[in-house]
């Protein structure tokens, strides 16, 4: 059956029908989808875990105990991931364990560019990449079979482009479940990592690296694609895609498993053809990987290494390298960079708008239109911020926030430079689903070592960035079951914080209040603003109006940031389509002549 | 049939997405070799998209080369004009005469180009552009988030698929309560679409 499926689709569906029982994952762009296929089936334990480390060990738990199990993650969640995925190295799996890690070229939805393929090399563990969604289902067979085969966790590499590209899948397979008993076989000198039997484990992980190069010499999943002899193309992942585009004519060796490399299928392509290059995304991973053999290739002298490769600029690369004869490509015509940009905003009736209201004018950060940039260095507050769709109040008119560099980072930070002795109030900003991920443990920090910030929680009851997933705070799992919630006031009051602040975040008088008490307070402090995501709870009633007669065009509601509020030939007004009404009435609470009020029914 | 490069493009929360999506699922129960993408920002609204819709016997990249689009769908004015240097020169445009200002224009700090000037940039390379009043069509029939079928029916006059198609895609993946509404913008986007000579 041909079925249309993402690259997550088929990466969920192939571990399905591999015989995954156990997967575990934090969200994240663009992996987040993965397990929000997989948790569908009622025969899989899905969960969504509380970070990206507590998934790896969910699921090394599970592979010891002789259960298939899966991680997916992005690239970022990786680095956070990366203590246990070690330890899994080390201790080898029992039954299949298989990571996927989504990376993210070009930064679409990320903190930063990584390519995660280096971190093979670090845990000597294989690596695996699709090209389309058709290899993303088949080769999850693939790996859970070689992870059980050398007693390996695998890597399985993604990137946006593969994980949300839609191509056709053959679904071939049905579910296939191991015969294995479920039971941990109790093993100290293989499963507890004393330094002595760490020691054991060692020439282990290298004997097992030297079998994974030789399994990689026949690997279907690494095949040449005879050409002309005259170009041989060494590539991988979704480059392979846009090479054959570019290079119609070319031999090509595609890599489906990319470490440990299949050397001597590399020198025999490379003796067949007159050039070899290597198209690959990101860094030159394969590249330098065969230079080390000692032949000769080039790559990255003219694809780039940062960035989203796309069959233009490879075909770019190509031109300025001599690889294709033929004209430059078609002249640009560059009317994008002239035209008004369109970034990504908080929605109306969002819960973050209020709060970064009050901080941003209270810190005197707010922009008015046509106004003189202020100098933000005689700001008299610094905020810390996070990683959520909040993230995006550092825009103006907010511009309220300072600083965003990982999951969690923003009580660190913010403890860090009020101990480093900064004049100014310093206030972290975190969502929910983020203070639950890593939030917690700085925390604790800031009581232990008595930090004296503030700590804005911004609970809108959902992972909202990411598309609504449910976090240990909503008290609904992964698969839609009923469980416990975490209660933040609880949980921050239980780590010995007195100074506890629970706001409505729609309620702007409450708002200021609670800021300018936590401000003022001589100990550690939380604010929680609670208000729900306005996407995923679309009550929409009365959307406001503006009375043209009272109205003076101050600007201030704009300031907001509100996509509701437009203005036409100066005049500011509300696009009832998008206004949520009475969930919000934000703008209606800040106008300084009352101009701002219901429709009224006729 | 030939391979068709599209280009599906609007704000965030216009349904561009589902749009693209049925058009890749149409091809493939055609029996076309199918390949989609989209490129969405960060946030869960107002952001611009971009869905590549690739349909042909043999699709490699999901992204298309820029000079490569053969058919524009833009659910808005300024998200039509952003993306003229992927299109091929002679290209088809269907552009929803509709604006939707980003908040830098509404602050003041950007202009939105004039109707004249939008039509300029695409004239550059497009041949034929055709606007349509998508979003005051979805409005008069109740439900201005039916845009993306009208529009959906629209950009059917210029593909070879078989109407009933269309409509067995949307009976799968439209919600029961408001699939009615959404069949009607289908045939309205076909109807007002053939009036002005789209196909």
């Amino acid at each position: 059956m041909k079925e249309l499926l993402s690259g997550n689709e088929a990466l969920a569906l192939g571990a399905y029908h591999a015989g995954v029982r156990v997967a575990a994952a934090y969200p994240g762009t663009p992996s987040t989808e993965i397990l929000e296929s997989i948790a569908r089936f009622e025969d899989v334990y899905a969960e969504w875990s509380t970070n990206e480390k507590v998934a790896m060990e969910v699921a090394l738990g599970a592979a010891y105990a002789g259960v298939r199990s899966l991680v997916s993650l992005k690239h970022v969640g990786l680095n956070v991931a990366m203590d246990p995925f070690m330890a899994a190295s080390t201790t080898g799996v029992n039954a299949g364990m298989v990571v996927i890690s989504a990376d993210d070229p070009g930064i679409h939805s990320s903190q930063n560019e990584q390519d995660n393929r280096h971190y093979v090399r670090l845990a000597k563990v294989p690596l695996l990449e699709p090209s389309d969604s058709q290899e993303a289902y088949d080769l999850m067979a693939y790996a859970f079979d070689m992870s059980e085969e050398f007693d390996t966790p695998v890597l399985v590499r993604s990137t946006t482009r593969i994980s949300h590209s839609k191509s056709v899948v053959d679904v071939s397979r049905r579910r296939v479940l191991a015969a294995t008993q479920v039971g941990f076989p109790r093993n100290e000198r293989k499963y507890v990592m004393l330094p002595g039997h760490a020691r054991l484990r060692r020439p282990v992980i290298e004997e097992r690296l030297v079998k994974l190069a030789a399994h990689a010499e026949g690997s279907p999943l690494n095949r040449i694609e005879w050409g002309e002899r005259s170009l041989g193309i060494v590539t991988s992942g979704i480059a392979y895609q846009y090479a054959r585009e570019v290079f119609p004519k070319a031999s090509f060796l595609k890599l489906g498993m990319t470490y440990p490399l299949a050397k001597d299928l590399v020198r025999h392509f490379a003796s067949q053809v007159d050039r070899m290059i290597v198209v690959e995304e990101l860094d030159p991973f394969l590249q330098e990987n065969i230079e080390a053999l000692g032949i000769k290739v080039s790559g990255k002298e003219f694809v780039p290494r940062i960035g989203e490769l796309n069959p233009s600029v490879v075909e770019e690369g190509a031109l300025n390298a001599g690889l294709l004869a033929g004209t430059a490509p078609r002249q640009k015509t560059h009317v994008d960079s002239k035209l008004p940009r369109r970034p990504p905003l908080l929605c109306p009736g969002c819960p973050h708008t209020g709060i970064f209201f009050v901080l941003s004018g209270m810190g005197k950060r707010l922009k008015l239109p046509g106004a003189k940039d202020r100098s933000l260095r005689k700001s008299t507050l610094t905020i810390t911020g996070d990683i959520g769709c909040y993230t995006l109040a550092t825009y103006p008119p907010l511009s309220a926030m300072d600083t965003t560099a990982c999951m969690g980072a923003s009580i660190g930070q913010a403890l860090g430079m009020k101990k480093a002795g900064v004049d100014n109030k310093v206030v972290a900003v975190i969502g929910d689903s983020t203070f639950l991920h890593s939030g917690i443990t700085p925390l604790v920090d800031a009581v232990y070592n008595q930090g004296r910030i503030t700590v804005v929680i911004l609970d809108n009851g959902t992972t909202a960035m990411t598309g609504h997933q449910d976090h240990p705070g909503t008290g609904v799992s992964a698969q839609g079951k009923e469980t416990e919630a975490v209660h933040l006031e609880q949980l921050v009051r239980g780590m010995g914080i007195g100074d506890v602040r629970v706001v409505d975040a729609f309620d702007m008088k409450a708002l200021r209040s609670a800021v300018r008490s936590s401000l003022d307070s001589a100990a550690l402090s939380v604010i929680i603003v609670r208000g729900e995501c306005a996407v995923r709870v679309p009550r929409r009633s009365a959307p406001r109006v503006v009375d043209t007669e009272k109205c003076d065009q101050c600007g201030t509601c704009l300031l907001l940031g509100c996509p509701a509020i437009q203005t036409e030939n100066g005049q500011v007004y509300i696009d009832t389509t998008l206004c949520v009404g009475d969930y919000c009435t934000i703008c209606q609470q800040i106008c300084p002549r009352q101009a701002i009020g219901p429709t009224v029914e006729e | 049939m030939n391979n068709v490069d599209m280009l599906v493009t609007g704000v965030g929360g216009q349904g561009v997405i589902l749009a693209s999506d049925m058009i890749g699922e149409v091809a493939l129960a055609a029996g076309c070799d199918v390949k989609k993408t989209d490129t969405l920002g960060m946030a869960q609204r107002g952001g611009s998209v971009i869905s590549n819709v690739r349909i042909g016997q043999k699709v490699w990249s999901p992204l298309i080369r820029e000079s490569g689009v053969d058919i524009l769908v833009a659910f808005e004015k300024l998200e039509a004009a952003r993306w003229v240097d992927y299109l091929r020169p002679g290209a088809v445009a269907i552009v929803n005469n509709h604006a939707l200002p980003p908040l830098s224009v509404n602050l003041g700090d950007e202009r939105y180009p004039n109707d004249e000037e939008i039509a300029g940039i695409l004239r550059q390379r497009a041949g034929r552009i055709y606007f349509i009043n998508g979003t005051e069509s979805a409005k008069k029939l109740g439900n201005v988030r039916t845009l993306n079928m009208y529009m959906l029916g629209c950009a059917s006059l210029l593909l070879a698929f078989d109407v009933q198609m269309w409509k067995d895609c949307m009976s799968r993946r439209i919600r029961s309560n408001v699939l009615q509404v959404n069949i009607a913008a289908f045939d309205l986007g076909r109807k007002e679409g053939l009036d002005v000579h789209i196909g």
